[in-house]
C-alpha cells in the first residue's frame, strides 16, 4: 500500500513536471555558464573539503564521500 | 556512440599527456604534426599518425580549458592550510568530454583532541609515543604536532548518448601520510519534456586505508604517560599495549538520486537523495577523553571508539534564479544518520554582474551566506566520569557534537584577455559548537566548548 501510495505520489509529481518547462528556443538564459549546477566547480569542490574537514556530515549536492583523514 | 574501455583509456592517456604539456606540444607529439601543418613524419597534413584511433580523439574539438585555484586556509591559534587545485577539461567532441583534476593540499598547526581544559597545566603523550606536549592552565588542549601534504589526482569522462541520456564515470585516487583513498564513480541521466526534466542516478565506490602515526590505537585504551612510569622501558612497554599494529580500512558505499527541472526561462530547480554506507575504520586515531574525578579533574585520557558503521541519508534542493544582471541561488539540505545525527544546512549564492566598470571587463561580485546546524551523535561526550563503566563507543570530538558553523564570503572576478578570467575570494567561517555545563567545581569558568574562527583567501585563474 505504502508503495504504491509512493509510486502515486512520484507520478503526479513527474506528471506536474510536464506543465512546466520551457521550449528549446527559450533557454537564452539558463543556458548562461553561471546558470549551470555545477559551475564554480573548484569553489564547491574547496567548500566541500573545508565543511567535510569541520563538519559531522558531508554530501547532499554530490557524494558524500571520504578521502582524507582530515583533522 | 558506445564508449569502450580502450576508448576511455586512450583518453585519459591522449588527456593525461596534454595536460602535463603545453597544449600545442602535446598535440604536436601526438598527432606527430607540427604547428606549421607540416607532418614530423612525412605524411601530409591531414594525416594525424593516430589515424587508428577513432576521430573524437585524433582530432578533438576544442583545445584543453583550465580552472585553477589556490586557497589559503587559516583558524586562529589552530590549523593552518594551503590548497593548490588545477582542472582541466577537453571536449572531444559535441558529446564527449574528459576531465582531469589534480590537487595539492599541506595542512599544519594545531588540532583539537577532545581532552577537557583543566584549572592546571595537563600533558599528553604524542600520537608516536616519541614525545609530550603541554597544555597550559584553562587552555583547550591541541596536539601541535599536526603536519600533512596530500595529493590527490581524479579523471572524469562524460558522454551524451542520445538527446534523451547520458552517462559519466571517474575514478580517483588520494594519498596523505597516514591516509590513502581510492574510488570510482558513475552515473547516468535521462532527461525528458523536452529536457526540462532530467532525471539522475549516480553511484561511488570508495575504499580508504588509514595508517596512523604511531600505530592504531586500542579503543578506549588509557593514554600512557612517561611520568607515571618507573623508567623508559616501562612507558614504551605500556605504550606497545595502547596499540595495535597494521592498517585500518574504510568502504563507502554511495547512491544519488536526482531531479532537476526547468521551472521557466530563468529559474530551475535541483533535487536530490543520497545514501552512503561507510564500513570498517570510522575511528579518528587521534581524538581521546578526558576521565575526570567528582571535583572535574582530570584522571586519565581514553582513546575514543566510534561504530565500524555509518549509514547517512541527505537530501538536497536548490533553486537557481537568474535576474536581469545575476543569478541568485539558494539551497537546504538536511541529514540524517543512524549515529543520531541530524542536522540542517542554509546556503545561498548571490552574484551581481557590473559590467565593464574601473578598467575591469565583465566585472562581477558574488556574497556568498551559510548555515548549518547539526545535531550531537548518540555517542558524544564531552567527557567521562572516573568510576562509570567504559562506553563501547565514545567520542568528545566537538564535529561530532552540538554544533552551529556561519560561513560568510565575498567574490570578485573579471576577465582578461584571451578568454582568461581572474577571481578573488575572501571567506570567514565561524564554529560554535554547544554543550552544557557539568556542576563538577574543576570545570567552573572553563571554556569547554571554545568558538573557532577561520579565514579564508582563495584566488581562481581560468585560461
Amino acid at each position: 500500500m505504502k508503495t504504491k501510495l509512493l509510486s502515486l505520489l512520484l507520478l503526479c509529481a513527474l506528471g506536474g513536471c510536464t506543465n512546466l518547462g520551457v521550449q528549446p528556443w527559450e533557454r537564452g538564459v539558463l543556458a548562461k555558464p553561471e546558470m549551470a549546477l555545477d559551475h564554480e566547480q573548484l569553489d564547491l569542490a574547496l567548500d566541500d573539503h573545508i565543511f567535510f574537514s569541520k563538519e559531522g556530515v558531508s554530501g547532499g549536492r554530490a557524494f558524500a564521500g571520504g578521502g582524507c583523514g582530515c583533522n | 556512440m558506445q564508449l569502450s574501455g580502450k576508448g576511455v583509456a586512450a583518453a585519459l592517456t591522449v588527456a593525461s599527456v596534454q595536460m602535463l604539456s603545453l597544449d600545442a606540444v602535446a598535440q604536436e607529439q601526438l598527432t606527430g604534426q607540427s604547428l606549421s601543418g607540416k607532418s614530423s613524419s612525412g605524411k601530409d597534413a591531414d594525416s594525424t599518425g593516430l589515424d587508428w584511433l577513432p576521430d573524437w580523439i585524433a582530432k578533438p574539438l576544442a583545445p584543453w580549458r583550465f580552472d585553477g585555484a589556490i586557497l589559503w586556509y587559516r583558524e586562529q591559534d589552530r590549523v593552518q592550510a594551503i590548497e593548490g587545485i588545477v582542472q582541466g577539461r577537453y571536449d572531444y567532441s559535441d558529446s564527449l568530454s574528459v576531465t582531469a583534476k589534480m590537487l595539492l593540499d599541506s595542512l599544519s598547526g594545531a588540532s583539537a583532541t577532545g581532552a577537557l581544559p583543566q584549572p592546571t597545566a595537563q600533558t599528553f603523550t604524542r600520537p608516536s609515543g616519541g614525545g609530550e606536549y603541554s597544555v597550559a592552565t584553562g587552555q583547550t588542549p591541541l596536539d601541535d604536532t599536526f603536519k600533512d601534504t596530500r595529493l590527490q589526482l581524479s579523471a572524469d569522462w562524460s558522454e551524451i548518448i542520445s538527446t534523451e541520456k547520458r552517462i559519466h564515470g571517474g575514478v580517483y585516487g588520494s594519498k596523505e601520510f597516514d591516509y590513502a583513498s581510492i574510488g570510482v564513480n558513475g552515473g547516468a541521466e535521462w532527461g525528458f519534456n523536452k529536457d526540462n526534466t532530467t532525471l539522475s542516478l549516480s553511484t561511488a565506490l570508495g575504499m580508504d586505508v588509514v595508517d596512523p602515526v604511531g600505530a592504531v590505537p586500542v579503543a578506549g585504551a588509557p593514554m600512557a604517560i612517561r611520568r607515571d612510569f618507573s623508567g623508559e622501558d616501562a612507558f614504551l612497554a605500556a605504550f606497545a599495549t595502547t596499540r595495535i599494529p597494521g592498517v585500518r580500512r574504510k568502504y563507502t558505499s554511495e547512491m544519488l538520486f536526482g531531479l532537476n527541472q526547468v521551472i521557466n526561462r530563468s529559474t530551475l530547480v535541483q533535487l536530490n537523495y543520497g545514501v552512503a554506507l561507510s564500513q570498517g575504520y570510522l575511528t579518528d586515531p587521534y581524538k581521546i577523553l578526558s576521565v575526570v574525578n567528582e571535583q572535574g579533574l582530570a584522571q586519565e585520557y581514553r582513546y575514543e571508539s566510534r561504530p565500524d558503521s555509518r549509514l547517512r541519508h541527505s537530501l538536497f534542493a536548490l533553486l537557481k534564479y537568474a535576474m536581469d544582471k545575476g543569478v541568485w541561488e539558494a539551497s537546504y539540505r538536511f541529514t540524517l544518520d543512524d549515529w543520531g545525527m541530524q542536522s540542517h544546512t542554509l546556503e545561498t549564492r548571490l552574484r551581481r554582474q557590473f559590467g565593464d566598470i574601473w578598467g575591469f571587463k565583465g566585472l562581477y561580485g558574488q556574497l556568498h551566506l551559510r548555515w548549518l546546524h547539526q545535531g550531537e551523535t548518540d555517542f558524544y561526550r564531552s567527557f567521562l566520569m572516573e568510576g562509570e563503566a567504559l562506553p563501547r563507543y565514545m567520542s568528545a570530538d566537538y564535529r561530532l557534537g552540538d554544533l552551529d558553523t556561519y560561513t560568510l564570503g565575498v567574490k570578485l572576478g573579471y576577465r582578461l584577455s584571451g578568454g582568461r578570467e581572474l577571481a578573488w575570494r575572501l571567506g570567514w567561517y565561524h564554529q560554535v559548537p554547544r554543550g552544557s555545563q557539568p556542576a563538577l567545581p574543576a570545570l567552573a569558568g572553563l571554556d569547554l566548548y571554545p568558538v573557532v574562527d577561520a579565514a579564508m583567501l582563495q584566488l581562481n585563474y581560468q585560461w
